[in-house]
């Protein structure tokens, strides 16, 4: 992959940390982990053309990674970057969890309360289907989110009613809040679960490497309109690119202080330029 | 007797129904989805005629409230439809966030609303629906009084942008209202007017209270009588105009007095107009199983109960 992207990457997980330290609040784990997918799924997957009536759709539904989320919106021309600033303060468009209430551009719905934004994304993607239009929706989740019923509801519709002009990725970081998904309620085999609901399963084995997210969203793309909803099993490290972030759930909502956050930066130099 | 007569009993649900199939013809946005209540919920027609634009969503209703503020999010204007307990309570907080905190264009239409669902029992019939919904900022809360104004109120809300809760029931009941009419949204009826007592009701009781207003006459009481079609917003206007001339006032509805129509009234007139105020609801109960018309008698949803209430509030005006 390129070195912008790379570039990209290190300057999204320096927004993150700086706003999260800022409001002394807010998820770094989950968003240091999805740095790369939202760096590939903004720069190189989502396409959006009025022209030719081209309007691809992201549904994020774990709304607690909304820094990276932010981060990347901002950094694609959505917003102005120094609207970072205000991270979960008072007055704010940029709410702890993303919502559309305020008119943030780049959002479409409000996530937070877990479980909907699957079935939120099928939505969307039966529009799509009503319209002729060949655009594509895309759903990023958590993976303890899946323990919400919900889902499963969702699941089972998707496929029985072949919805197959969506995207569904699951951050498989394998941590929750309370301790790893294993102890916490094992998700079991996710794959053969999924299958056995009827959806074609790819997998990322390292959801940190820019050129495996894309070569297997391209893949994925591939298996679109052939009647089988699509999903991507995406292993992600929470809280990648800093040290003592990663590999816990310890960091899941949990602010860094002063001197952390110095730690934390000096792992990620500055590239692009701070908000 | 009143100037209202009855057309012929007629259930509101198909009154729904009759709405949802005109909708379809002559709206091509409108998309509808039912949790396995098609039947019930009268949503045959319109699936038949429009498949492409119909979702039976299985017996699944948080899934269907997120499909419909998905095809909202794609310029559909979703009608969703199950009983009103499942509705509402049962996917709270899919409709707070997915639905009324994202603004979604989507409408919420509930059937069996109250006890009149009758003989299934309490785990099926709501009385706290309008509580639910009327506490969700930007919800509009809609209970149609009978099969004409239920017909209406389904056309009028697709041409409203915003989330709408529409609450109707499963019995026959009168059918009395003007279908030439126009069905506003946030706006009261004045049905009958009078100088002792106003009765605002709202739903099944709508009809109840024309009655008793009838019987009412008969010992020189003469009631006002206003429709609250509409919950929220809720007409103030009509209301505290209607106050200020009869001085004393009786809410009707089937639904728990704690937070329903009656509690809206006494909010607006505890803070612009204190007014005595009674209220015919259910007295914080779960429903039972039974006839519909042996439960609103049982309890006190019918015409002798908003007599007693009439008479007792005239007791203390002042």
């Amino acid at each position: 992959m390129n070195e912008d992207l790379k570039i990209l990457s290190q300057q999204i997980r320096r927004d993150i940390l700086r706003m999260v330290h800022s409001a002394n609040s807010g998820h770094p784990g989950g968003s240091l982990g999805c740095v790369e997918f939202f760096v590939i799924l903004y720069k190189k997957v989502l396409k959006n053309d009025s022209k030719k009536d081209l309007n691809d759709i992201f549904i994020l539904s774990n709304g607690h990674i909304s820094p990276v989320y932010y981060s990347i919106l901002a950094r694609t021309g959505h917003f102005k970057l120094n609207e970072l600033n205000t991270f979960r303060k008072i007055n704010s468009r940029l709410q702890g969890h993303p919502t559309n209430h305020d008119g943030l551009p780049g959002i479409n719905i409000s996530s937070g309360s877990l479980g909907q934004g699957l079935s939120v994304g099928i939505g969307v993607a039966l529009s799509k289907k009503i319209n002729q239009d060949n655009s594509t929706v895309f759903v990023l989740t958590g993976d303890g989110e899946l323990q919400e019923g919900q889902n499963w509801e969702a699941f089972m519709f998707a496929s029985a009613k072949k919805v197959d002009n969506i995207i569904v990725t699951v951050d498989f970081n394998g941590q929750q809040i309370d301790g790893s998904t294993k102890d916490v309620l094992d998700l079991g085999n996710l794959k053969l679960k999924l299958e056995a609901f009827g959806w074609k399963v790819f997998e990322i084995y390292n959801g940190n490497s820019l050129d495996e997210i894309y070569n297997v969203m391209i893949e994925a793309k591939d298996s679109l309109g052939k009647g089988s909803p699509i999903l991507i099993l995406m292993k992600t490290i929470m809280g990648n690119g800093v040290d003592f972030m990663m590999n816990t759930h310890k960091w899941h909502g949990v602010a860094p202080n002063d001197h952390e956050l110095e730690i934390a930066l000096n792992q990620n130099p500055e590239t692009l330029g701070d908000y | 007797m009143n100037r209202f007569n009855n057309q012929g009993d007629k259930d509101t649900r198909s009154g729904f129904g009759e709405g949802l199939t005109e909708l379809g013809r002559k709206n091509k946005d409108v998309v509808a989805l039912c949790a396995d209540l098609t039947g019930s919920l009268k949503m045959d027609t319109f699936s038949k005629e429009n498949p492409d634009r119909f979702f039976q969503t299985g017996i699944a209703e948080a899934n269907m409230i997120g499909l419909a503020a998905g095809l909202a999010i794609g310029g559909k204007i979703p009608f969703t439809g199950t009983f009103a307990n499942f509705s509402t309570g049962r996917v709270y907080d899919q409709i707070r966030q997915s639905v009324a905190y994202s603004n979604k264009n989507v409408k919420i239409c509930a059937s069996h609303a109250g006890i009149t669902l009758g003989e299934d029992g309490a785990t099926h019939q709501i009385l706290e629906d309008i509580g639910l919904m009327k506490m969700l900022p930007g919800m509009t809360v809609i209970n149609t009084c009978d099969f004409n104004q239920t017909k209406l109120a389904t056309i009028a809300i697709s041409e409203f942008d915003g989330p709408v809760y529409l609450r109707f029931g499963r019995p026959k009941v009168a059918n009395f209202t003007d279908i030439e009419k126009d069905f506003v949204i946030g706006r009261g009826e004045l049905l009958k007017e009078g100088n002792d007592v106003t009765i605002v009701a709202t739903g099944h009781l709508v009809w109840e209270s024309l009655i008793a207003a009838s019987e009412l006459e008969r010992n020189n009481i003469k009631c006002e009588i206003i429709n609250i079609h509409t919950i929220k917003p809720l007409d103030e206007e009509v209301i505290l105009n209607s106050v200020s001339k009869t001085g004393c006032i009786v809410s009707a509805e089937e639904h728990n007095i704690y937070g329903g129509l009656g509690e809206s009234v006494s909010r607006l007139l505890s803070t612009k107009l204190p007014t005595p105020q009674e209220l015919v609801g259910t007295k914080d109960t779960f429903g039972e199983s039974g006839k519909p018309s042996e439960l609103m008698i049982k309890y006190g949803l019918n015409k002798d109960s908003i007599i007693v209430a009439c008479k007792e509030v005239l007791k203390r005006k002042k």
